[in-house]
């Protein structure tokens, strides 16, 4: 290791210094033996060459330089006198220990441990120069003192522990802030802390340079007590803390009912029995009585309420409770739903012309309340991923031996959730993205080997959300994307024009575009062509965005970007004319506002020039017929659809929306451009648009 | 912004593995010869925390402590000693002028890190 080899030739050059400062001191000494200062000198240069002499492994020097330093310790303070014994031994000990270091870093003659042994001898009996006996050896080194070791065996099962941490109220002068104690447990495991503040004064009487907190913190965890206890290893002095086990979790038997509050509390000592059973007599909640009759306090009750939750949920078993229920039968409870929210909105708009502060409170609380229903609801279709990413390990299994490859699969984020639907037509997208990894993506061993990877390659499946979408990728350390033979393909296929200057983002995506396929033969895993179009189609009809990115040579990752839920749409509403229309705001970027003489046709295409880069637009008064009265500002919608830029030209962008989708009836089952419709809150109709397919046929 | 730490120590290699191990793990160091020489870099100097060797000249590492924990902007920072003596003695009477905590020599660079990590994040 590069560096500790340079704090050996640091320390070495330091103790080189220090020695020949150790010969002018001791000869200094020998002409002035008055010389506090030089004795100083002395024993630090030898006290320093032993504490770091110890640090970088010279631990025969440590040892020896040891006694030096004790005799040069009694030296500075009278107990030893100056003598030529001593003189000559400090001499002999100083080229003893640079023929050590010599020795040590392989440049001296081995030495005769013999002549050490005498010196040290010496060194001894200078320290009892009168016939008195020396007493009875200790041991020559002190017993070492153990830096508190991080480590310590975990026990097997898991613990769950009550400590009580009270520091005193000057702790904070002593450097330490209790915060840091209380990080240092919630390493250790899912610890619940709950901060007891009775004994905190007025303002009036508040120190800020004092503590008043003391904490009570519930900790399961598979430390050993010890392990805790070292937490505390620098505030031992400065705090109260009691440690206690309240269950071993392997211990607790089937019947074990979840532990009562009041049990907890007469166990802690906070509150005694006999008080606990007079309160027994009324039916309110015992911790709620505690409280209002002052036998207890809030804190000490949050405290021990929040004991009793960890406490009951280490008790249930994995598998909570469940009921069936038929999925039309959430369908309909949805759809239900769905139009409440929407009549809510409007009762929630008329209520808000009225000037009635009775009826505007009671709204209020129903669009809460309804909100609220609409999350539950809503929440009941969630699944997490984890039950499509199990079948995709057997998968990977049995193609990666079909195709002679070691591969791994790798899952992160199984316990991310999603609606059922979507996450049913999520399926096959996801077989055929990862099916490319294993059959196009990671290279066979040999290859990899050649390349310099390990010979086992990694498919990274990973799920979690990000603000209300829940993002999806699948990553592989494979052969990467080959930009030119996309290139090539795609410009043989049509898709993008010879001399078409595109960032390599854009090539990647060329790769969904309908019957692309670079691989040269068609194997029964893949290469038909057919899929990746397919998985961009669900993906879109999903409302979803998909990404492709690579490394050539290193990595190629697909990002998928779903909404959480189909029923709700987080849209920006717009205007055109007089009707509504909302774009999904997923895929929206920014909004211009443009003067309609400013618009540019270059070439005979629309193309808008927004802070330097060229943005090609749709009018969507013209796509939908809408008439040619333009107003003269207008208001422009930036999307990125597919990775590219295009705008969208609209009369007047209103802001965002969150609302139900409902599906437009079976008669407009075949219209293009709009995926769906919305009903604004004073009951007008707003058509969803669909942005990839209005771009497609632009 | 990174942490800034501060250490004294009269030695070179050990000031030098010091600050070596600290900035590995992100934080700024400040190193000084012995006690005067802190207090003079102390004059401009923001600090987050305070390792300091207790055996040294100009100004020994306790006196060092007294100091700093008399100064408003540092009365409260995390201070660690030192220290080659496994007495209690020195423990003690580090504990008394105002340190936090301590390490004893020798110490590996890991336990260097366990110690900060308990008194600064």
């Amino acid at each position: 290791m590069d560096e500790s080899g340079r704090f050996i030739e640091e320390f070495c050059l330091e103790a080189e210094e220090l020695l020949s400062g150790v010969e002018d001191a001791v000869l200094d000494i020998e002409e002035n033996p008055g010389d506090q200062e030089a004795v100083n000198r002395l024993f630090r240069a030898m006290h320093t060459i032993k504490g770091s002499g110890a640090m970088f492994g010279f631990d025969a020097v440590s040892e020896f330089t040891h006694h030096v330093e004790t005799v040069l310790d009694n030296v500075r303070n009278g107990t030893v006198p100056v003598s030529k014994t001593l003189i000559d031994l400090i001499l002999m000990s100083r080229d003893r220990i640079t023929a050590m270091l010599a020795e040590a870093n392989g440049g001296g003659p081995p030495l005769d441990s013999q002549e050490g042994e005498e010196i040290v001898a010496s060194l001894k009996a200078l320290l009892y120069s009168d016939d008195t006996e020396p007493p009875v050896e200790k041991s020559s080194k002190e017993a070492p003192e153990e830096n508190f070791v991080p480590v310590t065996p975990a026990p097997e099962n898991e613990v769950v522990y009550r400590i009580r941490l009270s520091p005193d109220l000057d702790i904070f002068s002593t450097g330490m802030d209790p915060v840091m104690l209380l990080y240092d447990l919630a390493d250790m495991g899912e610890c619940c802390v709950v901060a007891q503040t009775e004994k905190v004064p007025d303002l009036e009487n508040l120190s800020p340079e004092s503590c008043y907190f003391s904490w009570d913190i519930i900790l399961p965890t598979t430390k050993s007590v010890n392990a805790i206890r070292d937490v505390f290893i620098f505030v031992e002095d400065d705090c109260e803390i009691v440690i206690e086990t309240v269950e071993e979790k392997g211990i607790a038997s089937q019947e074990v009912s979840a532990p009562r509050l009041g049990d907890i509390l007469v166990e802690r000592g906070d509150i005694e029995r006999k008080i606990l059973d007079e309160e027994f007599d009324t039916h309110k909640k015992i911790g709620e009585r505690l409280v209002e009759s002052g036998a207890l306090s809030k804190e000490k009750l949050k405290s021990a309420l929040t004991e009793q939750t960890i406490v009951s949920k280490m008790h249930k078993s994995s598998v909570a409770s469940t009921v069936r229920v038929p999925s039309d039968r959430l369908d309909k409870l949805i759809n239900l739903v769905g139009e409440l929210v929407i009549t809510q909105a409007r009762l929630t708009q008329v209520a808000s012309t009225r000037e009635d502060t009775e009826l505007g409170e009671s709204v209020e609380e129903i669009e809460r309340l309804t909100g609220e229903l609409r999350d539950s609801v809503l929440n009941i279709r969630m699944m997490p991923i984890g039950t499509i990413f199990n079948k995709f390990r057997r998968l990977v299994r049995d193609m990666s031996s079909q195709l002679n490859k070691e591969i791994e699969l790798v899952t992160q984020g199984a316990e991310t959730e999603l609606d059922k639907t979507v996450l049913e037509r999520l399926d096959d997208p996801l077989v055929h993205l990862i099916r490319n990894s294993l059959d196009h993506g990671v290279e066979p061993p040999e290859v990899r080997e050649q390349r310099g990877k390990s010979q086992k390659g990694t498919i990274v499946l990973s799920a979690g959300h990000k603000g209300t979408n829940v993002v999806i990728t699948i990553q592989d350390d494979g052969a990467g994307l080959n930009v030119e033979a996309i290139r090539q393909k795609a410009v043989e296929g049509g898709l993008i024009s010879e001399h078409a200057e595109l960032s390599d983002k854009k090539i990647f995506s060329q790769i969904f575009a309908p019957g692309f396929s670079t691989v040269r033969n068609v194997t029964s895993v893949s290469g038909r062509g057919v899929g990746m179009d397919v998985v961009k189609r669900t993906i879109d009809s999903l409302r979803g965005r998909i990404d492709i990115d690579s490394v050539p040579g290193e990595w190629t990752k697909v990002t998928l970007i779903l909404p959480l839920t189909l029923a709700i749409i987080n849209g920006l509403l717009v205007r055109i004319e007089d009707d509504f229309f909302v774009l999904p705001l997923m895929s929206v970027e920014e909004c211009v506002e443009i003067k309609s003489k400013e618009v540019e046709m270059i070439n005979g295409r629309n193309i808008l020039n927004v802070r330097g880069d060229m943005v090609p637009y749709i009018r969507l008064r013209d796509r939908f017929h809408m008439g040619n009265r333009r107003p003269e500002r207008e208001h422009v919608v930036i999307t990125d659809v597919n990775n590219s830029r295009i705008g969208f030209v609209v009369d007047h962008v209103i802001g965002g929306h969150q609302t139900v989708i409902k599906p437009l009836g079976p008669a407009f089952k075949d219209i293009k451009n709009v995926s769906g419709a919305t009903i604004l809150g004073d009951g007008t109709v707003a058509l969803i648009l669909d942005t990839s397919v209005l771009l497609e046929s632009a | 912004m990174a942490k800034v730490i501060m250490t004294v120590d009269d030695s070179t290699s050990i000031r030098q593995m010091v600050s070596f191990t600290l900035n590995q793990v992100g934080y700024d160091v400040v190193e000084a010869v012995d006690g005067r020489d802190a207090v003079d870099k102390l004059a401009g100097t923001h600090i987050d925390m305070l390792l300091t060797d207790l055996n040294m000249p100009n100004k020994n590492g306790l006196e060092l402590i007294e100091w700093i924990r008399s100064m408003p902007k540092f009365k409260f920072i995390p201070i660690i000693m030192l220290t080659t003596e496994s007495e209690t003695e020195m423990k003690q009477k580090g504990k008394a002028a105002g340190a936090t905590g301590w390490i004893v020599k020798p110490f590996k660079p890991e336990q260097l890190l366990a110690v900060v990590k308990k008194v600064l994040r």
